[in-house]
């Protein structure tokens, strides 16, 4: 077994951003697209963490963003399911083909 | 140090196969469920990297925050029971295929690339400097970006409830009595 580094956390941040990307793809509800968004968000804060770890442990800035990161993926998430609750009591259903007002 | 790798590696399946569980069932709480598996084990890495405070804040936010968000939003929205409705295949097929081509495409760059490490003395990531330089306002401070987060941060939780809140819950000129008895009856 390898000792593992960087190569392999971003072998897992990388496996973790497509795997977010996936479920964005084939997912039709808003909600499990909201949570593929969220692991999306978790592979770019590993990746940072990564590189402030192993290529500039002399500085903390990979752990701020980190920490911005996460307070914006909070307010995000917030809003997201302001949005699906009001979608939901106007159109009674959160699929993504049944909101099209916007699309013509 | 061979306990540490093992550790890593446990980690490292435990967030790759609940995170691919998560997108991939089709009960919509299961999904909720593995996610928040997936974020357990992202925090358990940053812990194995010794960043203790990024990890208890992922714990926090994420695993106690989010999720439980994330549940309560599908328990009102829709029956928590019920399977979602069969992909079509060839929407699968198309996404695996370009979701597959992405990762072998990072994934060569990166084995390509040779990272070069600084050569300056480490600082710890604990708490005392993490404060320091947070509130700091000299060269290395964060003191403004934090202002301008937690800024955010409010504006978004107050258009929140304004987006969230029931049509008749904003209206102007009712006194609060009549609201109240609208919103029982």
């Amino acid at each position: 077994m390898m000792q593992p580094g960087l190569y392999h956390i971003l072998f897992i941040s990388t496996a973790l951003f497509f795997i977010g990307m996936y479920g964005f793809f084939i997912r039709r509800n808003l909600i499990t697209i909201l949570m593929s968004v969220e692991l999306i968000l978790n592979s770019v804060n590993l990746n940072f963490i990564a590189f402030n770890k192993y290529l500039w442990p002399d500085k903390l800035t990979g752990l701020f963003f980190t920490i911005f990161i996460i307070a914006i993926a909070a307010a995000e998430a917030a809003v997201a399911i302001a949005i699906i609750i009001n979608l939901y009591r106007t159109h009674h259903s959160i699929d993504v083909d049944v909101a099209e007002e916007l699309k013509y | 140090m061979i306990g540490s790798t093992i550790i890593f590696y446990m980690l490292a399946l435990l967030t790759l196969i609940s995170g691919m569980l998560a997108v991939s069932t089709r009960q919509i709480f299961r999904a909720a469920v593995f996610l928040l598996f997936s974020l357990i084990g992202v925090a358990g890495l940053f812990f194995w990297m010794q960043y203790e405070f990024i990890a208890a804040v992922q714990i926090v936010v994420y695993v106690g925050g989010i999720t439980v968000l994330i549940i309560f939003s599908i328990f009102l929205t829709q029956q928590a029971g019920e399977k979602m409705p069969k992909q079509k295949m060839n929407r699968k097929i198309f996404s695996s295929l370009a979701a597959f081509c992405g990762f072998v495409l990072i994934m060569i760059q990166i084995m390509q690339h040779s990272f070069q490490s600084t050569i300056n003395t480490a600082i710890q990531p604990g708490i005392e400097n993490i404060g320091n330089e947070m509130v700091g306002i000299n060269k290395s401070g964060y003191a403004l970006p934090l202002e301008v987060v937690s800024m955010l941060l409010l504006a978004a939780l107050v258009g929140c409830i304004v987006i969230a809140a029931p049509s008749n819950f904003l209206k102007k000129g009712e006194p609060p009595t009549n609201k109240l008895k609208s919103e029982t009856t």
